[in-house]
């Protein structure tokens, strides 16, 4: 064994992220949206989390990111709890994430280039020269080198969203976060954006975490798929695994059946008391 | 818009702001409180000095030759010591005389200053040692009353008696 | 009845006191931040362009209409005592000393502060200020402080401006439309106004209003909600909350500087 720093060992065996045992609602007393939650996120690997709308997806990623702390169990990240690190801490374990949030989250005022640049300029003491190379390498990784000197409004949605993951891949991180990316894009972005989840991931070598309602592109690029339903796990597997599930609740979904354990109609008072219709009971 | 120009632009409005504040310091204010011309000190002691307070001016023939520098109480004569800054280029005679006057019937207290007759001039750290104190305005009511009770006491004695 | 109406009061002034204090807690380490934008001019002075250069003309103008009212009102009092010849002292102590920095605080508010506060409110609507966090980058140092910098500098310079014109505008109204004597015009006015105690707390008052100001935009564009409402409902209440507190502190300066 290599020394007993937790940190060294946490590079060898341990899992990069993991959520342990996490209760979260958004305020005390508020209903959990998740509830013993337990996941893993290994090294290398592209993991889809898919689950119905609220289902809390969005709030594992912000939870991994520290943005939000759970009530109860612990968050991980490269072995160290989320929760427990002071401002420094966190800092520096978030220099070690990307995170690409839903429609970019590009800063307006800011040319492309220097959307990407950003991070880089934030970070260290790079000379610009540096920075440049660096910034061409990451546009050009997405296919947009060209397009450096436009602003945010001048490009188109699906670009956007490149532009923000070339911005996201700045700092080479350990494990980048990915909430909708696939929202809203036509079907050549969709691949686009797809291919280039799977690329990035396994030219850094990190891990990446899809959040998607995509099933068809997400199972394309994933290692491993997490469903959440009621904020629990309620199936997990390879992609194959998933779809030849027999869970009520997966099949729903995968089939995308209109009714079944997720309802069709709002709980709520029943159709008879609303128009005021008593049903007709039969006497005979 | 380019960096030079931005930067071009934001220190013309603040150059414009500067100007402003230039302008209300030197043009609008008043700015001989802040004169930097060389005084000497010379110092007074009043019985009273009224309502008189330091930076007030101190006037000779109407025109304003120093500024009180400070005001302080000698407990040993039990008197106030006014120290004077006088500018370096008015010299008054050692037996000139202080007095501390009222600008208008009821405006601010100014000190001034009568030049005397002798050949020697005051000089750094000089005492004056002719001085008049404020006038207050109860002493003087008193005063008044005073004077007319003597009056009347005086005018009270009994008429000569004419056999 | 009256237990709820207590028990609404008790509240309401919790939350109130909570806020009070998140926003204190804020403002301390936003100012705090300031000295270390000694390196990071560019973004204090894009900021400072923003708002000082762009509420330059509104607040000249403005400052020279209301000369012209005080030219033209002060005189019309001033001339029933007698007494038209202070018209240069009138204009410029009500200037120097309240209107100055008073209104140019409002205006300031209405506009610079609008416009922050809006901003700022569409960055955390658009997860602007979330993927900076994300970044490692403190949207506290990064965004509000060079923000904060820029008014605390552009107010003073602004209340000058606005007193400047507004002198101005008096003297073009006294002395050239109505024909008050020019020497006595200003001559009353540099006997009468003292520049360390006039000028000097005008100057002090604008530095106090400008931080007031700006930060109070800054926050309510911070805790907007990230909805067009929520926005629009920052913004307003950044107007009436800054006018508010410009006004009551004005009270409380005048009281500590001319007693």
């Amino acid at each position: 064994m290599q020394g007993s720093d937790p940190y060294v060992m946490a590079n060898i065996n341990t899992p990069l992220a993991a959520l342990r045992q996490v209760d979260f609602s958004y305020s005390p007393g508020e209903r959990l949206i998740l509830s013993g939650l337990d996941m893993v996120f290994p090294r290398g690997k592209v993991i889809a989390l898919m689950g119905g709308s609220g289902s809390g997806k969005t709030t594992v990623l912000r939870l991994l990111g520290g943005q939000l702390f759970a009530q109860r169990g612990t968050v991980e990240f490269a072995g160290r709890d989320i929760a427990q690190c002071d401002t420094a801490q966190l800092y520096a374990a978030r220099r070690r994430m990307g995170m690409l949030f839903q429609f970019g989250a590009l800063f307006t005022d800011m040319s492309v280039y220097d959307n990407v640049a950003f991070p880089l300029r934030e970070q260290g003491d790079l000379s610009e020269s540096i920075i440049r190379d660096l910034v061409l390498l990451k546009l050009n990784a997405v296919g947009l080198r060209a397009a450096c000197h436009l602003m945010p409004s001048q490009i188109s949605g699906g670009m956007a969203r490149r532009v923000a993951l070339a911005r996201a891949v700045a700092l080479d991180p350990e494990l980048i976060m990915y909430d909708e990316p696939f929202a809203g894009l036509d079907p050549i972005s969709l691949g686009i954006a797809a291919r280039l989840i799977r690329r990035m991931n396994d030219a850094l070598g990190a891990t990446s975490i899809l959040v998607s309602h995509d099933v068809e592109e997400s199972f394309g690029i994933a290692d491993y798929v997490y469903f959440l339903a009621h904020g629990k796990v309620a199936g997990q597997g390879s992609p194959a695994e998933i779809r030849a599930s027999d869970d009520a609740t997966l099949r729903q979904f995968f089939d995308a059946q209109p009714d079944g354990p997720a309802p069709f109609h709002y709980p709520g008072s029943s159709l008879e008391e609303d128009f005021g219709v008593t049903t007709l009971r039969s006497t005979a | 818009m380019n960096k030079s120009t931005l930067d071009a632009l934001v220190g013309l409005f603040v150059l414009v702001g500067i100007v402003a504040l230039l302008f209300l310091a030197l043009k609008v204010g008043n700015m001989s409180a802040l004169s930097f011309t060389p005084t000497y000190m010379v110092s007074a002691h009043f019985e009273n000095i009224g309502g008189l307070k330091v930076r007030a001016p101190v006037k000779s023939a109407g025109v304003v030759v120093g500024r009180v520098a400070g005001i302080s109480f000698d407990d040993q004569r039990y008197q106030a010591t006014v120290t004077i800054a006088l500018e370096q280029r008015y010299h008054f005679p050692k037996d000139s005389s202080a007095k501390i006057l009222t600008s208008g019937l009821l405006g601010e207290q100014y000190v001034g200053l009568e030049a005397g007759g002798e050949s020697d001039s005051l000089a750094e750290g000089s005492i004056m040692s002719m001085t008049q104190s404020a006038i207050v305005l109860e002493n003087l009511i008193g005063q008044v009353l005073f004077n007319r009770a003597a009056d009347g006491g005086a005018k009270k004695e009994p008429p000569v008696m004419r056999k | 009845m009256i237990l709820r109406a207590f028990r609404y009061l008790g509240q309401h002034t919790l939350r109130y006191l909570a806020v009070l204090g998140y926003a204190s807690r804020m403002f301390g380490i936003v100012l705090c931040a300031i000295p270390r934008l000694g390196r990071r001019l560019r973004l204090v002075m894009d900021q400072l362009y923003f708002v000082g250069n762009h509420s330059l003309l509104i607040i000249a103008v403005s400052g020279l209409f209301v000369g012209f009212v005080l030219g033209l009102q002060g005189y019309y009092t001033l001339n029933k005592y007698g007494s038209e010849q202070a018209l240069g002292l009138l204009v410029a102590l009500s200037l120097v000393r309240e209107l100055g920095p008073v209104v140019t605080a409002l205006l300031f508010a209405g506009r610079a502060g609008t416009s922050l506060t809006a901003e700022i409110g569409l960055m955390r609507a658009g997860e602007q200020l979330a993927a900076m966090e994300m970044m490692a980058v403190n949207p506290l140092s990064r965004i509000l402080a060079p923000r904060l910098c820029a008014g605390i500098i552009a107010m003073p310079l602004l209340a000058a401006v606005f007193s400047a014109a507004g002198i101005f505008g008096g003297y073009l109204v006294g002395v050239g439309l109505i024909g008050v004597d020019t020497g006595a015009f200003w001559s009353q006015m540099q006997a009468g106004i003292d520049v360390t105690g006039d000028v000097g707390n005008g100057v002090l008052k604008s530095v106090v209003f400008g931080v007031a100001v700006t930060f109070i935009a800054l926050f309510q564009g911070y805790e907007a909600k990230p909805t067009p409402e929520g926005v629009a409902r920052a913004t307003t209440r950044t107007v009436v909350l800054a006018s508010l507190t410009v006004l009551g502190l004005d009270f409380l300066l005048t009281a500590l500087m001319f007693h």
